[in-house]
């Protein structure tokens, strides 16, 4: 006789392990190029939002629009700048790469290499921009 | 003198080496639980058995309350689209030498569908979406003189890819869009709007892509490949769906 058959309408002595709401599903880069599309998409949205609040200050009160923007200023600000340009460029080389699975058939195929491409373009891009940039606002 | 053949003994008669392979099902009984709750198993088994005999063996010498469907045991039927590890996969063409065993190994019901016991969705959902494509042939005119409607070979290769389905439904319940939109056709009606989308004996594709052209249909698509990926039958269900969008904005298929 099983231990626990159909016939025990009991919950089993041991709890639950481990992962309660199911597992995390598995995808793959289709998956996950997606994922962060959509966290830098939104990133970029909001940042643009606030941006163009604290421009159009300039309209109200130029005084004020230089106190925000002076407080931009700083090496922690200079730090979500990297941070900024880095969602911008993924968001621009994957929504190109979206453009052609979108399209054109070879790249519905090919769509995991393309995303390794941005991958790569990615890393070329930061290292290119990421010194540079980090030298101006830490030589302030 | 000698005959080779029978100086050594078949090599069948060596024992075929077994494993313990633990499994962590998720389980949900209705009348008991109030939420899914694991639990787990250990099934001695062969690397060329598959997930679904794992299951059997659980359900005939352990647990008889373990609720699964299965039908053809042969990936024809469509009836056992299950998460393992963490994937869309046909219990029972998922063998176990494919898998991890010195893990356990998760087995769960499809995501996005409602849960009813076990391993168990309630697929209506899926299969109402699927009936509302439309996915049969309609043609006005009767074939010419009695015979059948004649298509050419490159006509006929259009949509081959998506005659394959079993309508398992591993591909819309791996959707991301699904899950968080059950409204959503899913790949797996699109798949079968495109087998008679692309058809050149059937008259109907204008009213099939003008009813996928809806909120809920193709545009919903974030090309995530998570259903190609799961698809049992290798259909490339994304293609299919990329395909119809383009039909689409051309206006015809
Ligand atoms: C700079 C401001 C931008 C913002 C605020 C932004 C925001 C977004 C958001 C929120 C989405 C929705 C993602 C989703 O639903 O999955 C999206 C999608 C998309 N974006 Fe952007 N984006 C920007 C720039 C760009 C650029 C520069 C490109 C390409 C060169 C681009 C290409 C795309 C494409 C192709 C999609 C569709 C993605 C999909 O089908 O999932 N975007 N964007
Ligand atoms: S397209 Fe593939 S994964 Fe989707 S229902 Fe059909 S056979 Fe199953
Ligand atoms: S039992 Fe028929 S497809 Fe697996």
């Amino acid at each position: 006789m099983p231990e626990t058959s159909a016939g025990t309408l009991t919950a089993p002595a041991k709890p639950a392990r481990q992962k309660p709401g199911g597992t995390l599903y598995r995808g793959r880069e289709g998956m996950w190029s997606w994922v962060l599309h959509r966290i830098t998409g939104v990133a970029i949205f909001f940042f643009l939002l606030v941006h163009i609040l604290d421009t159009a200050l300039v309209r109200v009160s130029p005084e004020a629009y230089n106190a925000v923007i002076g407080t931009y200023q700083t090496p922690i600000m200079g730090l979500g700048e990297v941070a900024l340009v880095g969602a911008i460029v993924f968001h621009a080389f994957n929504g190109l790469r979206i453009i052609l699975v979108d399209f054109w058939a070879w790249a519905t195929r090919h769509q995991k290499l393309l995303f390794w491409i941005v991958v790569g373009l990615w890393v070329v891009t930061m290292l290119a921009f990421t010194p540079r940039h980090l030298i101006n606002v830490f030589s302030h | 003198m000698s005959t080779t053949t029978l100086e050594q003994p078949p090599a069948a008669e060596a024992a075929i080496q077994s494993f313990t392979v633990t499994f962590l099902i998720r389980r949900f009984d209705p009348d008991v639980d109030t939420e899914p709750r694991w639990q787990d198993f250990d099934v001695e088994m062969y690397a060329t058995d598959r997930v679904l005999d794992a299951l059997h063996k659980i359900k005939w010498e352990q647990d008889g309350s373990l609720t699964f469907r299965r039908s053809c045991a042969h990936g024809i039927c469509g009836s056992d689209a299950m998460r393992i590890n963490g994937r869309n996969r046909l219990a029972c063409k998922t063998l176990i030498k494919d898998l991890d065993i010195s893990k356990p190994i998760y087995v769960e019901a499809i995501k996005g569908l409602p849960l009813e016991k076990d391993l168990i969705v309630d697929m209506e959902p899926f299969f109402a979406s699927y009936r509302e494509v439309q996915p049969f042939l309609i043609a006005g005119s009767a074939p010419v003189a009695g015979k059948e409607r004649v298509q050419s070979v490159a006509e006929r290769a259009i949509f081959d890819d998506t005659t394959k389905c079993i309508l398992c439904a591993a591909c819309t319940s791996s959707c991301p869009v699904f899950w968080t939109d059950g409204q959503y056709f899913g790949p797996a009606a699109i798949v079968n709007a495109h087998r008679f989308i692309f058809d050149s004996r059937d008259e109907g594709s204008q009213t099939r892509l003008d009813i996928l052209n809806d909120k809920e249909g193709v545009w919903r698509c974030r090309t995530t490949f998570n259903c190609t990926e799961a698809c049992p039958r290798g259909i490339e269900v994304t293609k299919a769906i990329a395909e119809v969008k383009q039909a689409i904005m051309r206006g015809k298929p």
